[in-house]
């Protein structure tokens, strides 16, 4: 059974229609990357599988209707929603006496374990710590619950690089474990693009591309053309072209990686340049997009 | 996207925590943020104390007083302060409580911790009757445990002073039906206090959850609005009449309202309960909170 599936996932506030018909699939054990610029919907669709928003069409979540359904699915369903929404107030123990008290999958002494390798101190109250603080006690606790889904929304939004890098390495290393699934959107899209096993755009309210990373390997070349090939290789039909110290830069999808590599030097795209391929195109309808 | 086959099958179906563990820390919890809600009580506690300490002094000549005064006077005298510290109790709980319930739904979408409190397995309907049970009962058990301490404090302060003096503390001891006077308090608080004042809170949790800003001003200004058309179109007042009943506990209580020696003095146990307006306050009361639910989840954080 897939953990999400949505069919024509439609959601509108006043005239403004964030969500145009999401279809979408998701398997357990998969790590999807959600990107798509900003108001393109990601945040609200993230909303409506997590039962914070309502909506219209179809939507299960591990079985579950979420609007409906909230508190139960919040059992099997963890999210950090942003970065520093733990209340300010808090102390550090409190908000794992907190946890441990309502969560029936809370392990309290991972929690810890995981805290002990930061410089966190159960005393402090989360206002006392620095941003990347409070991103790591979320994190520790997140981990320490037993979930079959994790939704991260823009967690490391604001966060200096190390704490970034730790982030995705300790969701990596002391998390996922094949079986769970693992939701995140973000901007920083260079820094998941090892990290996630699937890869989706969203962009006015639609998806627009879908494919999962091994797919997105093989199927997309990016050739840093050699100047007297240029003509050759424009007429391969590249998703797009872009210009680099004077060098073009073609993308192609589905081309012969032999033929591309006579016109110059081939290597994988990264997430960013397909997205620009994919969205950055004024009609913002894709070319090579859907699956 | 692919993979059907990699599904792994759903566990037997989650565990449940209990609600009145779901209940016992979600009301924890609101303690944790809003420490106002003791130390407020305690604070006043404290203030009055001293003020008492310079009672004390002219204590000695107030007994000998009201030992030469008519029976039915000597009583009032002597529990004066006692129910001066009540009052004060009251009236701080009555401001921490109103303060609280306007923040409690507000405060959450403000800072966007809701969205936290939202990823815990906890029902909205769960979270809003935690923080009605904050002003309804915690605050008047804090008030009412706050003034039984100082009452005693203040009890043995006279005893010691009246023993050093020499003169009537048998007397003393006999007019200040101490024991009784914490029962009535813990019925006066939990019952007007709690009960009778029930609609007020949940109203204005209700406010609290739905009010984008100025949750203050949402709570005040339209039931003032309704009065004031209420008295330039039928020339009456029934929405402030109400208003005051539900305030003062029954019509009677509002008539001398401020001279809760009398309402203390006129104990009638039942009397408060068998009033239909404590019944249909209670409804308004669920009602109010029911809709504060469904507003908190349906709103997003500010």
């Amino acid at each position: 059974m897939p953990c999400i599936e949505a069919r024509g996932l439609h959601k509108a506030f006043g005239s403004t229609v964030a969500l145009d018909g999401v279809d979408l699939c998701v398997d357990q054990g998969r790590i999807l990357g959600l990107i798509g610029p900003n108001g393109a919907g990601k945040t609200t669709a993230l909303n409506a599988i997590l039962g914070l928003i309502p909506y219209d069409g179809q939507l299960r979540v591990l079985g579950r209707d979420p609007w409906t359904e909230r508190e139960r699915l919040m059992c099997d369903v963890s999210f950090i929603a942003d970065v520093a929404v733990l209340p300010r107030w808090i102390r550090v123990s409190d908000a794992l006496d907190y946890v441990g008290g309502v969560h029936p999958r809370f392990d309290r002494a991972k929690a810890e374990g995981f805290l002990a390798r930061t410089t966190i101190k159960k005393s402090s109250k989360v206002r006392e710590l620095s941003k990347g603080m409070v991103a790591q006690l979320h994190l520790a606790i997140v981990m320490a619950i037993d979930a079959r889904l994790l939704v991260l929304d823009e967690p490391t939004l604001g966060l200096d690089i190390l704490y970034r890098k730790q982030f995705y390495d300790s969701l990596l290393n002391d998390y996922y474990d094949g079986t769970r699934t693992i939701i995140v959107t973000t901007h920083q899209v260079e820094e998941i693009q090892h990290v996630i096993t699937d890869l989706m755009f969203i962009d006015r309210g639609r998806i627009v591309f879908g494919c999962n990373m091994e797919e997105f390997e093989s199927r997309y070349a990016e050739v840093t053309v050699k100047p007297d090939q240029v003509a050759a290789a424009r007429a391969l039909k590249p998703m797009h072209e872009r210009q680099v110290l004077g060098r073009s830069i073609l993308l192609f999808d589905k081309a012969d990686r032999q033929q591309l590599a006579s016109l110059g030097e081939v290597h994988t795209p990264s997430i960013a340049d397909l997205f620009v391929a994919v969205i950055g195109n004024a009609s913002g309808t894709a070319k090579g997009a859907s699956l | 996207m692919t993979a059907a086959s990699n599904a792994v099958p759903m566990p037997a179906g989650s565990q449940v925590v209990s609600t009145t563990r779901l209940l016992y820390w979600s009301i924890r919890r609101e303690l944790w943020e809003h420490s106002s809600l003791y130390i407020a009580p305690l604070a006043a506690g404290g203030v009055f104390l001293i003020g008492f300490l310079f009672y004390l002094f002219r204590l000695p000549n107030q007994v000998r007083m009201t030992l030469g005064a008519h029976p039915m006077h000597q009583h009032s005298s002597l529990d004066e302060p006692y129910l001066m510290a009540f009052g004060l109790l009251m009236l701080t709980a009555m401001l921490v409580g109103t303060f609280y319930s306007l923040d409690a739904l507000h405060g959450e979408r403000r800072d966007r911790s809701i969205l936290f409190w939202k990823s815990m397995p906890v029902s909205d309907l769960t979270v809003v009757l935690s923080k009605a049970a904050i002003p309804i009962f915690v605050l008047q058990f804090i008030a009412f445990l706050v003034a039984v301490t100082l009452m005693w404090i203040m009890f043995f302060l006279s005893c010691a002073v009246l023993l050093a003096s020499g003169s009537g503390l048998a007397q003393f001891w006999s007019m200040l039906p101490i024991v009784q006077m914490s029962f009535m308090l813990l019925y006066h608080l939990v019952i007007l206090h709690g009960l009778w004042h029930a609609p007020f809170y949940g109203w204005m949790l209700m406010v609290s959850a739905w009010a984008r800003r100025a949750p203050f001003l949402w709570a005040v200004l339209p039931p003032l609005a309704i009065a004031i058309v209420e008295k330039l179109i039928f020339n009456s007042s029934h929405f402030v009449g109400m208003l005051l009943y539900h305030l003062g506990g029954s019509p009677n209580n509002s008539s001398r309202s401020g001279d809760f020696m009398d309402m203390l003095g006129h104990f009638e146990p039942g009397k408060l309960l068998s009033e239909p307006g404590l019944w249909t306050g209670l409804a308004a009361t669920a009602v109010f909170l029911v809709v504060a639910a469904r507003l908190r989840r349906q709103r997003a954080p500010l």
